[in-house]
């Protein structure tokens, strides 16, 4: 009970990371904007965000900083892409491209360096209770967090009427722009919050899912997270499921590598891409289904014209 | 202030011309601010990054490294030529290397001038067969081609890793990951073995590069590819298959990224490692449009790639910076050049603080005048 409680446990910390990146790229791509840099800025949350913690000691301000650097990071896409009209493919490859780079640079004397932790919550008497007590109120709380987030941009996207805004801008732009709206003030916005996102989980792998810095650590979880939002359909609470079937799946392969069952440890360990392509397989069989949630606009370049 | 675009009437020829050397400048000078800020002397730093280009012996590693990435970028540009996204080239890589090798490993005495011809079949034809997967599933179910063509590499990478420690290791290796050193019949010669390593693989790019370009400029095939490109609509009204045009692009594209990885471990490595590229495979993105997805701008764009490996590995040892300098200096060349694209089909107006006030000029004057 103890080892299964460890567990669950364990695949809620792989899930958040996962998570909170594919939440900020689903509404990223909701605004019409396919941002293939979430791996870039990913690993650039984790490296500003373990040099920030470190050197300040506190795991909070790190997380911070991860968020800062994500968003002023993502700007960057930003700029390319809605002013400058570029191709949103080959602007996101180049971001994860110079994010890689740029994190090897930068933390290559952090390498290996023990840094602070994020503690996990504790509630005396309710984390106590047996079994559900560590698994309900006992985890780290940006596992809360990410979970309000799920929440917060459900309703943001489904239940206001900026969020219905923002889904017509991805549906439509010129429409949108044809009405007045300003579609890329909005996309702008769309995008840092993406990049805030990114950088959120990113810092959350360096401070709280392995406290340290290690270059490449992201280890593909930013395309793993974009491949979540196609499977999720661009609905929150779905990226919700996929993603913990994903934590699930990257904490069971760790596990069988560790029990020794008797299949190869790279069989495990290229297993959570192998689901990645089969998830992907099973929901875009259906086609039409497929149109009908994309956002209409997405990938499209847009240049307002006065 | 802000920046506004303004469709031009035709595309720029100065500016389609321009454009690659203007993000080449702007590279280097964000690179001298970034060696400044570091606290290096940006001259001396960027000099250090370009010393290779003065000795011979480097000039043959710069072949060594431009070869995999021209062969590569040239298959890359046919795909993205017809808007088709294989991002996966790194795992193609691999495995063409490993499905290359399989004679050489398996029957390390079979030797024979036939060999090294059947090596570079069997890449090109492993790299294809594994480029195939993603078209497949895009044709048949629907699926995003740049997600799993990307997902495949983490596939490729573990296979290999797989194969060199387990049942393709050196039984003679001291336990090492690898597997035993190709015989002599199983590498590719060297161009002039006197004067350093560069082995024909660079021929092989050259060769690829203009036969692409013949392909893509006289041939219907390639005019097949820009339309696909520009208008999938036209090019169902011409009769083209969209299914048939992404199996091309990526089987091509497969063939010879598959060629280059063999090259790569016949020609320069000489054996299997866990890790045959450094990232041959993204670069090579890079390098495709740079060389604005024309064969022969690749070349020269495969060359500049490439010095940007050794500069980095000088500027690492030179001044003790992180190898990664080249990554960074790889994705700012890449920005820079996407850019600057830009300016092919617009105009950038600057409409600056001062022109709105302008505007409201003639309602101030009517003020005064009472």
């Amino acid at each position: 009970m103890e080892i299964l409680v460890a567990i669950l446990l364990t695949v809620a910390t792989a899930a958040t990371p996962l998570l909170i990146a594919a939440i900020g790229e689903l509404v990223v791509e909701r605004s019409g904007v396919l941002n293939l840099g979430v791996e870039g800025m990913i690993i650039m949350g984790a490296v500003s965000g373990f040099i920030a913690g470190y050197v300040t000691g506190s795991p909070w301000l790190g997380l911070l900083a991860a968020i800062v650097v994500g968003a002023l990071f993502s700007l960057l896409f930003g700029f390319m892409v809605l002013t400058l009209a570029t191709n949103q493919v080959a602007t996101g490859l180049s971001l994860t491209l110079l994010g890689l780079g740029l994190s090897g640079m930068i933390g290559a004397k952090f390498v290996g360096v023990p840094g602070p932790k994020l503690s996990n919550l504790y509630i005396p008497g309710l984390t106590d209770l047996p079994v559900v007590g560590r698994l309900v109120f006992g985890q780290d709380p940006v596992v809360y967090l990410s979970i309000a987030l799920t929440f917060g941009v459900g309703w943001f996207l489904f239940r206001t009427r900026t969020g219905l805004t923002l889904r017509a801008i991805g549906d439509s732009h010129g429409s949108a722009h044809a009405l007045g709206i300003s579609v890329v003030g909005y996309r702008y916005l769309a995008v840092m919050f993406g990049g805030a996102c990114s950088g959120l989980a990113g810092g959350y792998l360096s401070l709280v899912y392995t406290p340290q810095w290690t270059e490449n650590m992201s280890a593909g979880r930013g395309w793993i997270a974009l491949a979540l939002v196609v499977f999720a359909s661009w609905r929150p609470w779905r990226v919700l499921g996929g993603a913990y079937i994903f934590g699930a799946v990257w904490i069971g392969q760790l596990h069988a590598q560790a029990f020794g069952i008797p299949v190869p440890g790279q069989v495990l360990a290229a297993a959570p891409y192998a689901a990645t392509i089969l998830v992907l397989v099973l929901i875009s069989r259906n086609k039409r289904l497929t149109m009908m949630n994309t956002p209409a606009s997405l990938g499209q370049p847009f240049v307002p014209d006065r | 202030m802000r920046l506004e675009l303004v469709k031009r009437p035709q595309r720029s020829m100065l500016f389609s011309a321009l454009s690659p050397f203007i993000a080449f400048v702007l590279t280097a000078a964000a690179g001298a601010i970034m060696f400044a800020l570091l606290g290096y002397n940006p001259v001396k730093a960027l000099g250090t990054y370009i010393s290779p280009l003065t000795e011979v012996w480097q000039l043959h590693e710069l072949a060594i490294k431009a070869a995999p990435l021209i062969l590569i970028a040239v298959g890359l540009s046919v795909c993205y030529r017809a808007n088709i996204w294989n991002i996966g080239a790194e795992g193609q890589f691999i495995i063409g290397g490993v499905v290359g090798s399989i004679v050489p490993v398996l029957y390390p005495t079979y030797e024979s001038w036939l060999l090294l011809p059947l090596m570079m079949v069997m890449g090109m034809i492993g790299g294809a067969a594994y480029a195939s997967i993603p078209p497949l599933l895009k044709v048949r179910f629907n699926t995003n081609e740049i997600l799993t063509s990307l997902m495949l590499v983490y596939i490729a990478e573990n296979v290999l890793d797989w194969l060199v420690r387990g049942p393709w290791r050196d039984p003679n290796g001291y336990n090492f990951p690898q597997t035993a050193q190709f015989n002599d019949y199983a590498i590719l010669p060297a161009i002039a073995s006197s004067s350093g390593r560069a082995h024909i693989g660079f021929i092989f790019a050259l060769v690829a590069a203009v036969l692409m370009w013949f392909l893509m400029k006289r041939m219907l095939k390639g005019f097949e590819v820009r339309v696909m490109g520009a208008s999938p609509r036209a090019g169902r009204f011409a009769g083209f298959s969209h299914g048939k045009m992404v199996f091309f692009a990526f089987m091509v594209s497969g063939a010879l990224t598959g060629l280059a990885g063999i090259s790569e471990v016949s020609g320069t490595i000489n054996q299997l490692q866990p890790v045959i590229s450094p990232g041959y495979g993204f670069t090579a993105i890079i390098v495709a449009f740079l060389g604005r997805l024309n064969p022969l701008g690749i070349v020269a764009a495969g060359l500049v790639l490439a010095l940007t490996y050794l500069g980095g590995e000088a500027v690492q040892t030179a001044l003790g910076l992180s190898d990664k300098v080249a990554r960074v200096f790889q994705g700012m060349l890449l920005f820079f050049v996407l850019g600057c694209d830009t300016l092919i089909h617009y105009r950038i107006r600057l409409i600056g603080a001062k022109a709105e006030p302008a505007a409201a000029q003639p309602a101030a004057r009517l003020e005064e005048a009472h």
